[in-house]
């Protein structure tokens, strides 16, 4: 790991200085952008660590926490809000017992994602689960499969 | 000896649908009977006279020396029949294939940046290059002064495929023209309207055809770096422009000395990293300077002061795509389709309660009921259409009674709708357009980048509006005050996202103002959508007592023993609506 972000500095270094790289590559690497390797970047590149965070959270696909085992990724597009994602959504989290703003389950199994469209609109409603694109969702099928999900990575 | 192609969709649509399953089992079961076939990995996406109609997946192909059948909903569990019946024994599975309305999808459609999309294997250079792929830009680089290409593009009267419509040969032009020692051009993939995914399905589809159109712009405009600003939720179309790109330098058409004609021009993907506003174009040169993707004013223009402050022309991928194509067969041609100021095709994508959901293309200035109805094959279910939404969280409703309306950017306008980047999501009875509205502007505001205070708080205001409104906690003095912001909002903004988030608020307010004050003054939905107007109750005479809406319900409120009527209580009911959907027998009310 330190190898791998030395690298990560070099290359920052050595060429066009890009911050969404360098952090896309950090995600890459850990899988959510941690505290540390922050003010790490933030030392050795004499770059304000606030620069870093206003990058982060700019974005929606940079995380600042650690993410569950099973990303489940539902769409919130147009087409898919006219089909009910809603209410798929609102299912889903009460199948992982996910409550206000929580996203992640206490056991770290599963994440629950909302993005506004993956352009899948014809066979909406999509939910993306573990990079498998799932279409015309119903709340059944969704229950079935997370339930597959649970058993087998006990 | 039979020549046999086997075409199998695999486009997003394609592969959720089981098409890399399908694809897996024909060369299984082919192999095992010793049948030679190509296998094509085919984009569902689209195909000429064919593709399209991503519902109907998995869509396969059977071609038998030239002769072509399409069979729909395909498993792999059907193949080895299809394998016996009609490739080997030679009778088509008839009720397999698809049917008339699958003719009609594609009779009124006209493609031209989609003609070879669905036909020709994406990963396939030598497919591309076969369809006659990179002819334009051999004749660009051989009997063309930049100029002439510029002229040409102008000619052919294409305006930008991404939203605004600007004229591509003007911008070319004015890049040119603007001094400077390195010059940029951006393809703009960063599709993020909800309900459109047109450039993803090109960029999946026939990669290629963006090239070549990007390296063609870069000669006329004299830059030799291009970047393709990409979305990174288009994990497939990321792959294919990957390879596209390494396959097209390994044959010479990118990279140093291109063709052998002295020019270089390569091509860089940057990810974008999930922004809505980076479609703007300043926004998303700031991105790919990997800075926070925030707008800032203009003039300066990007094709005089762009990327790292050099002349940059940033066009949609759809705009690039159709680049090779009015070079090879001329501006008169181009411009023979369409109205007297949108020139050519646009794409669509279809969505929302259409019987024929998927992407099309049809000459500039068709109808928008010849789109629903013949294109379309009307409205599921057969309900009521009640409102076709176009251009997404920058546009308007169009409604019913402006079905023959033609469909290019001055005529939508005038609707107080646009074309926009391609979306078109067809809303019936059940949709709540109060609700719709509050979608977008929920959309928007989390998308604003928060630079300039009338998109910041301005959007932030409208949504607890709307919000209010949807929970039956509306004022009547909330509709004047809707209007009023709105045009603060607009008028006041800083880029393109601020000046037309309020669009939906305002188009709805215009032809649904009922549906506003049914919220305000009665509580009630009338599309009976907003959740918390509702109220459920379980009709005793069509209650089975099956127990299906007991168990699915979560939140206890539904009693009742086997076989006879259920309860529900209303105190205890989340109007979740779970009970409404597991009903068998209809004889869950809401109102």
């Amino acid at each position: 790991m330190e190898e791998k972000l030395q690298a990560l500095i070099k290359e920052f270094r050595d060429h066009e200085g890009n911050i969404i790289s360098l952090l896309q590559e950090t995600q890459e690497l850990f899988g959510y952008i941690p505290e540390e390797v922050v003010y790490r970047f933030s030392e050795e590149l004499d770059i304000p660590a606030s620069n870093f965070y206003g990058v982060c959270t700019f974005y929606a696909q940079f995380y600042l926490k650690p993410r569950g085992e099973n990303i489940v990724t539902a769409c919130c597009g147009t087409a898919c809000h006219v089909k009910g994602s809603d209410r798929l959504i609102n299912n889903i989290k009460r199948e992982l017992n996910l409550t206000g703003d929580q996203n992640t389950t206490e056991d770290k199994k599963f994440t629950l994602e909302q993005v506004a469209c993956v352009g899948a609109c014809s066979i909406a409603p999509v939910v993306i689960i573990n990079r498998k694109v799932y279409g015309k969702m119903t709340s059944d099928k969704m229950a079935k499969e997370l339930k597959t999900l649970a058993a087998g990575r006990q | 000896m039979n020549n046999i192609t086997i075409r199998v969709c695999m486009g997003t649509g394609g592969i959720a649908a089981g098409g890399t399953e399908v694809l897996d089992t024909f060369i299984f079961l082919m192999k095992q009977q010793d049948i030679p076939a190509n296998f094509k990995k085919e984009c569902s996406t689209h195909k000429v006279g064919c593709r399209g109609l991503c519902a109907r997946d998995v869509l396969v192909d059977i071609i038998v020396n030239g002769n072509r059948t399409t069979y729909q909903y395909i498993k792999p569990g059907m193949v080895q029949k299809i394998i016996d019946d009609h490739i080997v024994a030679g009778n088509p599975v008839s009720e397999w294939q698809v049917t008339d309305d699958y003719h009609r999808f594609h009779a009124k459609q006209l493609k031209v940046v989609l003609s070879d999309c669905g036909n020709i294997d994406p990963e396939d250079i030598d497919a591309y290059i076969e369809a006659g792929g990179y002819k334009a830009l051999g004749k660009v680089f051989v009997s063309m002064d930049p100029q002439g290409v510029i002229d040409v593009i102008k000619k052919s009267g294409l305006r930008g495929r991404g939203g605004a419509g600007f004229p591509t040969g003007v911008k070319w032009e004015a890049c040119r023209k603007a001094p400077g020692d390195q010059k940029y051009i951006i393809c703009n993939a960063d599709e993020g309207d909800p309900g459109a995914f047109m450039d993803r399905a090109v960029i999946e589809g026939n990669p290629h055809a963006v090239l070549e159109g990007m390296a063609i712009g870069a000669y006329a405009i004299g830059a030799t770096k291009g970047y393709v600003y990409i979305r990174a939720e288009y994990p497939l179309a990321v792959e294919r422009l990957k390879k596209a790109l390494i396959a097209a330098r390994e044959r010479g058409y990118l990279g140093k000395n291109i063709l052998g004609k002295g020019i270089d021009f390569d091509i860089k993907v940057k990810l974008g990293a999930g922004a809505f506003v980076c479609g703007e174009e300043t926004a998303l040169i700031a991105s790919i300077e990997g800075q926070r993707g925030m707008p800032r004013a203009k003039p300066p223009f990007p094709v005089h002061s762009g990327l790292w402050a050099k002349p940059t022309v940033i066009n949609n991928v759809e705009t690039l795509a159709n680049i090779p194509y009015i070079i090879n067969k001329g501006a008169d041609w181009f411009s023979s389709f369409g109205t007297e100021k949108s020139k050519g095709t646009k794409v669509f994508a279809l969505t929302g309660k259409v019987k024929n959901t998927g992407l099309i293309e049809v000459p500039m200035g068709i109808t928008l009921r010849e789109i629903i109805y013949d294109i379309g094959g009307g409205i599921e279910n057969d309900k009521q259409l009640k409102a076709v939404q176009t251009g997404g969280p920058s546009g308007g409703c169009i409604t019913p009674d402006m079905l023959d309306i033609n469909v290019d950017y001055e005529s939508l306008a005038r609707v107080g709708s646009i074309v926009g980047s391609g979306g078109m999501i067809v809303l019936d009875e059940d949709n709540c357009m109060v609700n719709v509205a509050r979608y977008f502007l929920q959309f928007t505001q989390s998308e604003s980048c928060g630079k300039c205070v009338p998109c910041r708080i301005g959007t932030k205001r409208l949504l607890e509006i709307l919000d209010r409104i949807t929970k039956g906690l509306g004022k009547e003095s909330d509709i004047e005050l809707l209007e009023r912001l709105s045009n603060d909002i607009k008028s006041a903004s800083l880029c393109g996202l601020g000046q037309t988030a309020p669009n939906p608020v305002l188009s709805t307010l215009k032809y649904f103002k009922d549906e506003y004050l049914a919220h305000i003054r009665d509580k009630k939905c009338p599309a009976k959508s907003c959740k918390d107007l509702l109220i459920y109750t379980i009709l005793e005479n069509a209650c089975k007592g099956c127990g299906a809406c007991l168990r699915a319900c979560p939140a206890g409120a539904i009693t009742g023993e086997k076989k006879k009527p259920h309860t529900l209580n209303a105190k205890l009911c989340v109007r979740c609506g779970s009970c409404f959907d597991v009903c068998k027998f209809k004889a869950v009310y809401k109102e």
